[in-house]
């Protein structure tokens, strides 16, 4: 049913139709509103069976949902940023683990300086953990892809998180359309049986490995990881299926075919990005390249989305200090020995908003061949000079005084 | 596509104003969406929120910069010269004041319609508190094609079920009226 939703409540709704077994929760925004709108569905009987923890810290959250998960309930919980920073140990355990779960982020900058307001840099700072990584576009794809998440877990054995642009998604009251309870039935059975813990049959999970065995284990479980490049597509196509409506895969592509430079995002910006697109110069041919899938990196997608395309720009919401940007890596070590120029887009930090405006200065600059391999699109020069200024003198005057 | 800003303060259900808007134009079965700009929850601080109106769906999720309307629901805030920027030449002011305006911000928003409400002593009166926003989007309703009042009652009876809803509806109705009977038959078939 098509329904005028808070972004929020809507991912809610879905986590409910999952049916999950343990909802584990900490407040911290701009994820606050998911759990709330959980705790309320727990409360109000629509979850019948389903364990609301309200536990002390993200630690905790995420050291419950690997017990949970380890006895083979089907466990959900949701974070942001320094919340996500908190969890870390345990997030890498839970993958680690093999445990299926799924965590919702609200992308949120990291601090110092501490900013409540929305980048990728939390759950950029996550990438390598072995959780699956998928990106939501806007809230419909968020809800749809929180239910293709529970059932890649289970297929996989592995944690999945679903990561949606914080207040510019989670507050944003848009038009959504749930699925129903016998949709989401169709493509998320109950969780298959796998090695639990149960007193009754006792088993060991998480033994402790040394060096004679740890590298293998390490490589089986990237292997595992991998899988769901190959799962995700069949997943979508079983829920575009279910629903009626298209599911986002590995990728999504707008104008990609023929176009000449392709501009490469994750999340919120796409929408934007894409209306862009439509507002400039047909002979500028300029194509979107989301990646709903970031880990695994779909890099075969990515190559067969950009064919025509001599230049890449990667737009990035996080800053990767000393590097660039983290996808720019990834999309240039995909694109490796191809030839095409990658460029790296720095924008959006701390819920600088990523307007028209500024894309458009952005496109105008790919336009007249001026894009240097690294930009920073929405940079406040005159701050940056002036704080640099005042830097010197402070050194010039501190040096002055030791003289 | 239809953008609107909206401006209050902390506290004056300015979040719930666009939200009761988008809500309200979902029901005429178009698209909308509302955003709201953050980081000033606290109580009193200047907040503003965004909405897009549209009869195809919407993808952009960025602010609206160059609004067609600007609703302000605290007259104290046109101090602030952010309030009326990037309103588009042809485009709608809406504030809530008894007053008139002053010069300067008459000045500030030439080639643009202006229109105040009451909407405050309209809400205390049918509400019993200052919350202005339902009257606003009844006058809004008044002088634009944006959305029709019937509409605005509906998503009032939704968004604020058990939030007196009745005196809400009320403020909504009597605005519309106030405002349509002082506008004295203005055209309201355009979409600004």
């Amino acid at each position: 049913m098509r329904q005028q939703r808070e972004g929020s409540q809507a991912v809610a709704e879905a986590v409910a139709l999952c049916r999950p077994d343990v909802v584990s929760a900490y407040p911290i925004s701009p994820q606050t509103h998911i759990v709330e709108h959980l705790s309320r569905l727990v409360l109000s009987g629509s979850l019948p069976g389903c364990t609301y923890l309200n536990v002390e810290s993200e630690f905790a959250s995420m050291s419950t949902l690997i017990g949970a998960s380890a006895t083979g309930a089907r466990s959900y919980t949701a974070t942001a940023s320094q919340g996500l920073l908190f969890m870390a140990e345990a997030v890498f355990n839970a993958a680690g683990l093999g445990l299926p779960m799924v965590m919702t982020v609200a992308n949120r900058a990291i601090g110092a300086p501490i900013n409540i307001w929305n980048d990728q840099g939390d759950s950029m700072a996550m990438r390598d953990c072995g959780w699956v990584q998928l990106y939501a576009a806007d809230n419909q794809e968020a809800v749809d892809l929180h239910v293709m998440a529970f059932r890649l877990a289970d297929e996989l054995e592995l944690p999945v998180m679903v990561c949606m642009d914080g207040f510019v998604l989670t507050h944003a009251f848009e038009e959504v359309e749930l699925p129903t309870q016998e949709q989401v039935d169709a493509v998320l059975p109950p969780p298959p049986t796998r090695p639990v813990l149960d007193p009754a049959a006792p088993v060991t999970i998480g033994a402790m490995v040394g060096p004679e065995a740890y590298t293998e284990v390490r490589y089986l479980a990237d292997r595992r990881h991998r899988d769901a490049l190959r799962l995700l597509p069949l997943v979508a196509a079983d829920y575009a299926r279910a629903t009626g409506r298209d599911a986002a895969g590995l990728v999504r592509t707008y104008s990609c075919e023929g176009a000449d430079t392709v501009v490469v995002a994750l999340g919120s910006v796409l929408g934007t990005l894409s209306d862009v697109v439509d507002q400039r110069d047909v002979g500028e041919r300029v194509g979107v390249l989301g990646l709903t899938c970031y880990r695994p990196f779909p890099a075969d997608a990515v190559r067969a989305a950009v064919r025509s395309a001599r230049r890449i720009v990667v737009v990035e919401r996080s800053l990767a200090l000393g590097e660039d940007g983290p996808v720019a890596a990834d999309v240039a070590r995909a694109l490796a020995g191809s030839g095409r120029s990658v460029s790296t887009v720095v924008c959006g930090l701390g819920g600088r908003p990523v307007t028209s405006a500024v894309l458009h200065r952005l496109l105008d600059r790919v336009a007249r061949d001026d894009l240097p391999q690294r930009l920073f699109l929405d940079l406040d020069r005159d701050v940056v000079d002036r704080e640099m200024q005042r830097t010197a003198a402070l050194a010039r005057r501190a040096e002055e005084v030791r003289s | 596509m239809v953008d609107v800003r909206i401006h209050g303060r902390g506290g004056q259900g300015v979040v719930t104003t666009a939200e009761v808007l988008a809500l309200a134009c979902f029901v005429e079965g178009r698209h909308a969406q509302a955003v709201p700009s953050f980081g000033s929850e606290r109580t009193g601080a200047p907040v503003a929120a965004f909405v897009r109106v549209s009869d195809q769906p919407i993808r952009s999720h960025d602010p609206v910069e160059e609004p067609d309307i600007v609703v302000v629901q605290d007259a104290t805030l046109l101090s602030l010269p952010s309030v009326v920027a990037g309103l588009r030449p042809g485009g709608r002011l809406l504030v809530n004041t008894h007053r008139s305006l002053p010069a300067a911000v008459l000045a500030a928003t030439a080639g643009r319609t202006v229109t105040t409400v009451s909407a405050s002593a309209i809400a205390t009166r049918c509400v019993g508190r200052d919350v202005p926003g339902p009257a606003m989007l009844g006058a809004l309703a008044a002088v634009t094609g944006v959305v029709l009042v019937d509409s605005v009652i509906a998503a009032v009876q939704d968004r604020l079920a058990g939030r007196s809803t009745a005196g809400n509806v009320a403020a909504v109705t009597e605005a519309f009226e106030t405002t349509l009977a002082a506008v004295g038959g203005e055209a309201r078939a355009s979409a600004t």
